[in-house]
C-alpha cells in the first residue's frame, strides 16, 4: 500500500489554495473539507492521476452531540461516591451541548484508489445543524446513491442534488431519524397485533431505556505516550 | 387499439428466490424490466446503534449475524479494527488460525452461494451436493467454538482458543446404526487439523463435480452467459468490491494488494474474469474456492509444527486465564473489570477492510477513548452491489431478475444490517 505521509503531502500541495485540513493518524489520511466544496474536492480525487480514487467504498454520516460524555463520572468523586452510572446520557442535556459552535453531524467517506493501491477519508460538517444540507457526489460515483439515502434516513442529512432521496432502512412512514444520539435504543414506538380491533397497532414503547454497563472513559496513560509520539511524527 | 401501460409487478419480500427478504418493485414492458426498485430494510436491526450502547467484546457476537453465511469474516473486520486502534500485534498463529478459518468461511459462502444461485436458475443437484460439504465445514466451526453458525470466536488479540485435539464424533442411536457411525467417523478420529486436512485433500473432488453438473450444462450457460453485463468502469463507479468486481475484469484482491495478517506469506492465485457477466463471475467464485482450499493446506502445515499462544497475554484487553485467575487477586480484578466494563479503547477512529467472500467488508469506528465506540459503520459489500440491480436488470427479461440476484450474492443480514 502506497505511503500515507506521500499521500498526505501531495493533498496539502493540490489543494493549498483552498482550505483543506489533511492529518495523517494509524496510517490513514483524513482530509478535512468545508461542505461548500465537497463536490470539487471530490472530482478532482477522482480526476487527478496523483489520487485516483475511483471507488467510494464507503459514505455514512457521524453526530457529534454527546462525543465524550460519559454515563459514570471516575474523575472526581463526591461525598456520596462514585455515581451508579445507571442513568442514560439524556437527550435534554444533549440539546443544551448542541448549540455550541462546533457543527453537530459530519459526512464521512471513505475512498479507494485501485491505480495507486490506496486509501483516504474525507470528512466534511454541514454547517447547520438543525437542517444538515450538503452536496450530493452521487454525479462523481455513482454507486454512492444508496449510501446517501441511509445517511439521509438514519442521520437526516440532506444532500443537495441527489436523484431519489427517499428513506432506504426504516419503515415504511417512519418518523425520526433513529441513528441520531437524541434518538432512544428502544425508538418510541412498538408495534402489536389488537385482538379487538382485528389489526396490527403502533403504540408508545413500553419498555424503559436503562443501562447495562456504564459509558466510561478512562484516561490511560499508556495511550497518552503512544499518541504523543505518534503526533509528534506525523508533524 | 386499446392503451397499453407499463405493469407495476410486486416480488418478494417473502419470495424463495429473494435470498431473505427483498422486496423489488419491477416496472415491465412485456416481460422485459423497465426499472426496478429494491426495497430493503426489512431486517434492519441497527447493529450499528446497537454496538454503540455496549462495551466492544460483547458486539463480537452480533457481526456473525450480519452476513450470516461468511460469520468469521465478520467478526475479522472488526476484531482488526480494535487491534488498530489498541495498537496491539496478534501473536502468530492466531493469525494463522484467523487466515485459515477465513478461507473456511469463503467455502462456506460460496458453496451456499452455488446451491442457492443454482437452485434459483433451475439446477437441484447442485444445492444437495454443496450442502454436503457444508456440514463438514460447519463440524469445524462447531469443533472450534461450540456453535455451527454463529462462532463469536475472534477476539480483539487473538482468538478465543486453541484448536481441539480432538473431534467431536457421531453416536449410535435408535436411528443411526453402529455401521453408520463408524461410516461417518471415519475421518473423525485424529485432531481438528486431521479431519481439516482430510476435507482439503477431498475437496477439489468436489468442485470438480460441481463443475461437471454446471460448467458446461447447456441450460446453466443459456441463464447465466451476457446476463448482468457490467464494464469495469461501470464496476468501478458503483462500488463494486471483490468477485463482482474481478467477474469485470479489475484484479483487484486485498489479500495480496493490502494483505493483513499472514496473507502475504501465502501461495494462492487470484481468479479474474474477461466478459463481466453472471458465468465469469460463477467461474470466479468457483476458482476461488479451490484457491481458498490451498490457502487451508497451507495453514494446516503450518499450524501442526508452531504451537505456542493464540491469544494476547495483555490482561487491559484480554481476559486471564481461568486457573490463574482462580488463584489471584490481581488475576481476579482483571478478570471481572473485563467482563463488566470492557476496555477503552483510545480516542481516534479506524477504518479496516477485508476481503471478505462477497467483496470489501469495511469497518469504520470512532472512539471517543470510551469503553463503547462512539461509531461504528459496517460497509457492506452486497448494499453496493444491491443498489446496482436496477441497472444490470434493466433491459433483461423477469426470470433473468432471479439470476442477477443469485449472481450478487445477496444476503441480507449484512445489506439490512
Amino acid at each position: 500500500m502506497a505511503d500515507s505521509q506521500t499521500l498526505a503531502a501531495k493533498l496539502r500541495e493540490y489543494f493549498s489554495d483552498i482550505p483543506v485540513d489533511c492529518t495523517v493518524n494509524l496510517k490513514e489520511v483524513t482530509l478535512e473539507v468545508s461542505p461548500d466544496k465537497v463536490l470539487d474536492v471530490c472530482r478532482a480525487l477522482r480526476d487527478e492521476d496523483d489520487f485516483a480514487f475511483e471507488i467510494l467504498i464507503d459514505l455514512c454520516g457521524v453526530d457529534y452531540a454527546t462525543y465524550g460524555m460519559t454515563e459514570w463520572e471516575t474523575d472526581i468523586s463526591t461525598d456520596t461516591g462514585f455515581s451508579r452510572g445507571v442513568n442514560a446520557v439524556e437527550a435534554k442535556t444533549l440539546t443544551n451541548k448542541m448549540d455550541t459552535e462546533k457543527p453537530r453531524y459530519a459526512v464521512v467517506y471513505h475512498l479507494l484508489s485501485l491505480a495507486n493501491n490506496q486509501r483516504l477519508r474525507v470528512r466534511s460538517y454541514p454547517e447547520n445543524s438543525d437542517f444538515p444540507v450538503i452536496d450530493s457526489v452521487h454525479d462523481v460515483w455513482n454507486g454512492v446513491n444508496w449510501f446517501e439515502r441511509e445517511a439521509f434516513d438514519l442521520y437526516g442529512i440532506i444532500f443537495d442534488g441527489h436523484p431519489d432521496l427517499r428513506r432506504i432502512l426504516s419503515d415504511y412512514g417512519f418518523i425520526g431519524h433513529p441513528f441520531r444520539k437524541d434518538y432512544p435504543l428502544t425508538g418510541h414506538v412498538e408495534m402489536r397485533y389488537d385482538e379487538e380491533k382485528g389489526r396490527v397497532i403502533y403504540q408508545p414503547v413500553s419498555i424503559e431505556p436503562r443501562v447495562l454497563v456504564p459509558r466510561v472513559i478512562r484516561h490511560d496513560n499508556r495511550y497518552d505516550d503512544g499518541q504523543s509520539g505518534e503526533e509528534s511524527s506525523n508533524a | 387499439m386499446p392503451e397499453l401501460h407499463n405493469m407495476t409487478l410486486n416480488f418478494g419480500p417473502q419470495h424463495p428466490a429473494a435470498h431473505g427478504v427483498l422486496r423489488l418493485i419491477l416496472e415491465m414492458n412485456g416481460e422485459v424490466i423497465e426499472r426496478a426498485d429494491p426495497h430493503i430494510g426489512l431486517l434492519h436491526r441497527a447493529t450499528e446503534k446497537l454496538a454503540e450502547s455496549k462495551p466492544y467484546n460483547q458486539s463480537i457476537g452480533y457481526m456473525d449475524r450480519l452476513d450470516y453465511v461468511s460469520m468469521m469474516c465478520n467478526e475479522h473486520a472488526y476484531v482488526m479494527a480494535i487491534e488498530k486502534m489498541l495498537g496491539i500485534e496478534v501473536p502468530e498463529r492466531a493469525q494463522y488460525i484467523r487466515v485459515m478459518f477465513d478461507e473456511i468461511t469463503r467455502i462456506l459462502n460460496h458453496l451456499l452461494w452455488i446451491g442457492a444461485h443454482g437452485l434459483d436458475v433451475g439446477a437441484m443437484t447442485i444445492f444437495l451436493y454443496a450442502f454436503r460439504e457444508r456440514e463438514d465445514l460447519m463440524d469445524v466451526y462447531e469443533a472450534v467454538s461450540g456453535a455451527r453458525l454463529h462462532a463469536t470466536y475472534y477476539r480483539p488479540g487473538g482468538v478465543a482458543r486453541d484448536l481441539p485435539d480432538s473431534m467431536p464424533k457421531y453416536e449410535t442411536t435408535k436411528w443411526r446404526s453402529e455401521k453408520d457411525a463408524t461410516r461417518l467417523n471415519g475421518n473423525r478420529d485424529g485432531s481438528l487439523l486431521d479431519f481439516i486436512e482430510d476435507f482439503t485433500s477431498r475437496f477439489p473432488g468436489y468442485v470438480d463435480e460441481y463443475e461437471t453438473l454446471l460448467t458446461d450444462n447447456r441450460i446453466w450457460k443459456q441463464r447465466t452467459v451476457g446476463i448482468g453485463v457490467v464494464s469495469p468502469e461501470r464496476a468501478m463507479q458503483l462500488g463494486f468490491t471483490g468477485p463482482m468486481l474481478r467477474g469485470s475484469g479489475v484484479e483487484w484482491d486485498l489479500r495480496r494488494k493490502q494483505p493483513y495478517e499472514v496473507y502475504d506469506k501465502m501461495d494462492f492465485d487470484i481468479p479474474v474474469g474477461t466478459n463481466g457477466d453472471s458465468y465469469d463471475r460463477y467461474l470466479i467464485r468457483m476458482e476461488e474456492m479451490r484457491q481458498s482450499n490451498r490457502i487451508i493446506k497451507q495453514c494446516v502445515d503450518w499450524l501442526r509444527v508452531n504451537p505456542g499462544p493464540v491469544l494476547l497475554e495483555n490482561n487491559k484487553v484480554t481476559p486471564p486465564r481461568r486457573e490463574v485467575m482462580k488463584g489471584n487477586m490481581e488475576s481476579l480484578i482483571h478478570h471481572f473489570k473485563h467482563f463488566t466494563e470492557g476496555y477503552c479503547v483510545p480516542e481516534g477512529e479506524a477504518y479496516v477492510g477485508i476481503e471478505h467472500p462477497k467483496g470489501e467488508f469495511g469497518i469504520y469506528m470512532v472512539s471517543d477513548g470510551a469503553n463503547k465506540p462512539y461509531r461504528l459503520k459496517i460497509r457492506a459489500p452486497g448494499f453496493a452491489h444491491l443498489s446496482a440491480l436496477d441497472e444490470m436488470v434493466r433491459g433483461h427479461m423477469l426470470a433473468d431478475v432471479v439470476a442477477v440476484i443469485g449472481t450478487q450474492d445477496i444476503v441480507f443480514g449484512e445489506i439490512d444490517r
